[in-house]
């Protein structure tokens, strides 16, 4: 008797938990979102403001912890994530476009775009044309033509290999017929420093740090396809005749590794946006001076496609053998 | 400087004074976990000052900062570990003394002695800053290389009167941090297996290459020493301990100088400052052979300018928005979030908040400073773990420490290869400090030599990009004259032993 009483209760209280299991819904716990670089950098700085209402019952419930894996410009990340990460849902990953797509070309890891499945876009930063404040070259026509005279002379720096600085300057070298030397930095605030203090002649960097130093600098253009509510006054490269697009824009978000549950997707596809577009979120990213920009699954899973098409024509010759 | 005495008073509301004691206490507890460094400790507190206004929330990072690099030493004295990268130069003395009993003594010295550092940088950000920033910007490529060179010439002074097992050492360093992408050619390099990935970080490194092999000789003499010493709070040692500062008058100067001028270089930070100095006070010395048996001085001189880099790794990041040191570029994440750019608008508009953040860093120096001495006081404590349990905790702290960095089981286990590794060595007698040197410096000269080739190629060629202008000349002479005294050093002492050897070969 006693045997079968136990015998009930362990398959009641397995019932309950079966049921307590199925009914809980995503997500029952902290989800973590793995950031590709270190703590206080841009990506970082913003996937912290931007992840911080998520413990509200409207978002996600349940708060997002940052866990920073940096390292080989992302690369160490992405193939965590694809090769030895949770696909349960609550691994999210930040992603940085187009350092992720540029490395999966090149370097051939683990990871390609289509490793990802997109949730939700929160910020674009386009990539500006920078000289110092002392450059004899006041514009981008002046700076062409310099350097045509002087073919690999012109010294142009940007915040690492395969960066979106490093993409636009690839482009504005095809663009315009021109043969530039890049330096790559270590990271965007060193090349800032390489710029204001003259040791290169000019440099590709994050439209939202170049905006708030115009007493050291001077910026020519954007590399993007309009002009930016941060600099109205500063033309496109377009506008200026060079054909670039905004395949160098580093645009920041969340995605999952693919084989996550539907579940899961389904109901992060729906808060993230919601969240990034959260007042207080956009009050914080406008204070710090950091561009935002929402886009939902779909409107990020395009960009994704059409990032990588433009990087594999614009990357063929540098790919690794 | 008056500005930043007017605003000292808003220091005075409650919530400030306690957000500065709780920085100080907590920074300290930061620095001395070794792993958590203080370019993590203020990361991680970014994101909480969100929710405080402004000056709240600078004074927390300020102060935390401040302490981070001090609270290093504890480690690094009582257990051979240091607990912020900043602390490599005084655990090759502060630890000697601890193992002679002198742990409290050392702490002291340490304190002190970053104390001192840290209210000279802070005034040279209050005084200086204007002619400073600029010198900041003169730092390219070429002048960071020099730098570079020059404090690789110190490993002859971390070698112990082994030159040549040294400079093997520091080559094995410099080969270690190789390993990886290459961050100028994208090319990876050692890379045989994918644990090595992403490289070697820094502490890891540190950790492995200075905990491990305690430990394994822990417990190699674990079954000789039944009885350990019981140590006892000393009393009355505060100030004659203090008092003989007066005899270390040309460290501390020389500190000082070492230390803010390594801060304002953006790329070089508080663990630079405070090897280079500790080589300086060894070759001015008159008895050098006692550095790196529990020399005080050594500990001054290390903690003295790895303090001094603090308020000055600020001066370039306030003004021109270029950090200083790692942890200043992780600061300025904190002063943007509060919609606080660097530049003149911080001076003008926002004097109110920049001076009071400036005044906090100063008060936090004393504050961090009567923490550490309390600190001191009850060290005793720690010495009087028994070996089985400090063995334990010292393997538990390294790997917490190495894993929270990155968040990679991968540099756990390189940390106890690297360990194993120097165990092996210190055994053949490789002294472990020339490694970590190349380990830090290696990238810096790779880099910048690499970066400077680049541009130098575009204009006036390497040798003259190299080898003109004011300040890489005068690294060059530094390096040169540190090099020769170092070798002429080794050379003397060298003689003198062998002379020593023959008299007593002789009178036998």
């Amino acid at each position: 008797m006693k045997k079968a009483i136990l015998f009930c209760l362990v398959l009641l209280l397995g019932s309950v938990a079966g049921v307590a299991g199925a009914a809980d819904p995503y997500p029952s716990s902290p989800i973590s979102l793995i950031v590709a670089y270190t703590p206080g950098g841009a990506t970082d700085f913003q996937a912290r403001i931007v992840s911080m209402p998520a413990g509200e019952e409207r978002y996600f419930g349940q708060p997002i912890v940052i866990v920073n894996k940096p390292g080989a410009g992302g690369m160490t990340a992405w193939n965590w994530c694809v090769e030895k990460g949770g696909k349960d849902g609550y691994t999210l990953v930040s992603y940085n476009m187009p350092h992720l797509i540029a490395q999966s070309i090149v370097s051939k890891p683990s990871f390609t775009a289509d490793s990802f499945i997109p949730v939700a876009n929160w910020g674009a930063d386009p990539a500006v044309l920078i000289v110092p404040k002392k450059s004899p070259l006041k514009n981008v026509k002046e700076f062409v033509e310099y350097a045509k005279a002087n073919p690999g002379k012109v010294t142009i720096n940007g915040a690492g290999l395969y960066v979106g600085h490093h993409i636009a300057t690839l482009q504005l070298e095809k663009a315009a017929g021109i043969k530039l030397t890049y330096i790559p930095e270590k990271g965007g605030t060193d090349a800032f420093q390489a710029v204001y203090s003259n040791k290169v002649m000019a440099g590709f960097n994050n439209l939202a740090d170049a905006f708030r130093n115009t007493d050291n600098l001077n910026i020519l253009a954007i590399a993007d396809t309009k002009r930016h509510e941060f600099l109205p006054d500063v033309p496109t490269f377009q506008e200026l005749g060079y054909d670039i697009d905004d395949a160098s824009v580093n645009y920041r978000g969340y995605c999952f590794v693919k084989g996550v549950s539907q579940e899961a997707v389904d109901k992060a596809i729906k808060v993230a946006p919601a969240m990034f577009n959260d007042p207080m979120v956009v009050k914080k990213m406008k204070e710090s001076g950091s561009p935002l920009k929402v886009m939902n699954n779909v409107e990020t899973q395009k960009m994704f496609n059409s990032q990588k098409a433009k990087l594999e024509v614009l990357l063929k010759d540098l790919v690794k053998k | 400087m008056l500005e930043t005495l007017q605003h000292m008073g808003n220091l005075l509301s409650l919530g400030n004074f306690l957000v500065l004691l709780l920085g100080s206490v907590g920074g300290i507890f930061f620095g001395a976990m070794p792993g958590l460094s203080p370019t993590m400790a203020v990361a991680l507190l970014v994101p909480f000052t969100f929710y405080m206004d402004a000056t709240t929330g600078l004074i927390l990072l300020g102060s935390v900062y401040t302490s981070a690099v001090a609270g290093g030493a504890i480690t690094a004295v009582l257990i051979n570990i240091p607990g912020a990268p900043a602390s490599i130069a005084t655990l090759l003395d502060g630890h000697p003394m601890a193992k002679k009993g002198e742990g409290q003594q050392a702490l002291y010295i340490a304190f002190v002695g970053s104390l001192i550092g840290g209210v000279c940088g802070v005034l040279a950000l209050i005084l200086l800053t204007p002619p400073l920033a600029a010198f900041a910007l003169s730092f390219g490529p070429s002048e960071l290389f020099w730098v570079s060179v020059f404090g690789i010439t110190v490993i002859a002074g971390l070698s112990d009167g082994r030159l040549i097992k040294g400079l093997f050492g520091g080559v094995l360093g410099m080969l270690i941090s190789c390993i990886g992408y290459s961050p100028m050619l994208g090319e990876p390099r050692f890379v045989f297996h994918d644990t090595l990935i992403s490289g070697i970080a820094m502490v890891p490194a540190l950790i492995g290459l200075f905990a491990i092999p305690q430990v394994l000789d822990l417990a190699a003499e674990v079954h000789l020493q039944v009885t350990k010493n019981k140590y006892m709070p000393k009393k009355g040692v505060f100030w004659p301990t203090v008092r003989k500062f007066r005899e270390w008058w040309k460290t501390v100067v020389i500190g000082n100088i070492v230390g803010i001028i390594i801060g304002i270089i953006p790329g070089a930070g508080g663990q630079v400052a405070g090897l280079i100095n500790y080589d300086q006070a060894r070759k001015m010395s008159k008895h050098p052979e006692t550095f790196g048996t529990g020399e005080p001085e050594g500990v001054v001189a290390s903690e003295v300018s790895n303090n001094a880099t603090v308020g000055a790794a600020l001066i370039p990041l306030l003004t021109l928005g270029v950090p200083g040191s790692p942890t200043a570029a992780v600061l300025l994440g904190g002063l943007l979030i509060h919609g606080l750019f660097p530049g003149p608008e911080l001076f003008g508009k926002h004097a109110d908040i920049t001076y009071t953040f400036i005044a906090g860093m100063l008060v936090a120096q004393f504050f961090m400073c009567g923490i550490g001495l309390l600190f001191a006081r009850y060290s005793h404590a720690i010495m009087n773990i028994p070996n089985l349990i400090m063995m334990a905790s010292v393997v538990i702290l390294a790997v917490i420490g190495t894993y929270c960095v990155q968040n990679n089981m991968d540099d756990v286990i390189v940390m106890f290869a690297l360990g194993l590794l120097m165990y092996l060595g210190a055994k053949a007698e490789f002294p472990s400090a020339p490694v970590v040197l190349g380990v830090i410096l290696g990238p810096i000269a790779e880099e910048s030599f690499l970066r400077g080739k680049m541009i130098a190629e575009t204009d006036v060629g390497v040798f003259s990009y190299f080898f003109t202008g004011g300040i890489n000349l005068l690294f060059i002479a530094l390096s040169v004259g540190s090099l020769a005294w170092g070798l002429y050093g080794e050379h003397s002492r060298h003689r003198k032993r062998q002379n020593a050897q023959a008299a007593s070969a002789a009178a036998a």
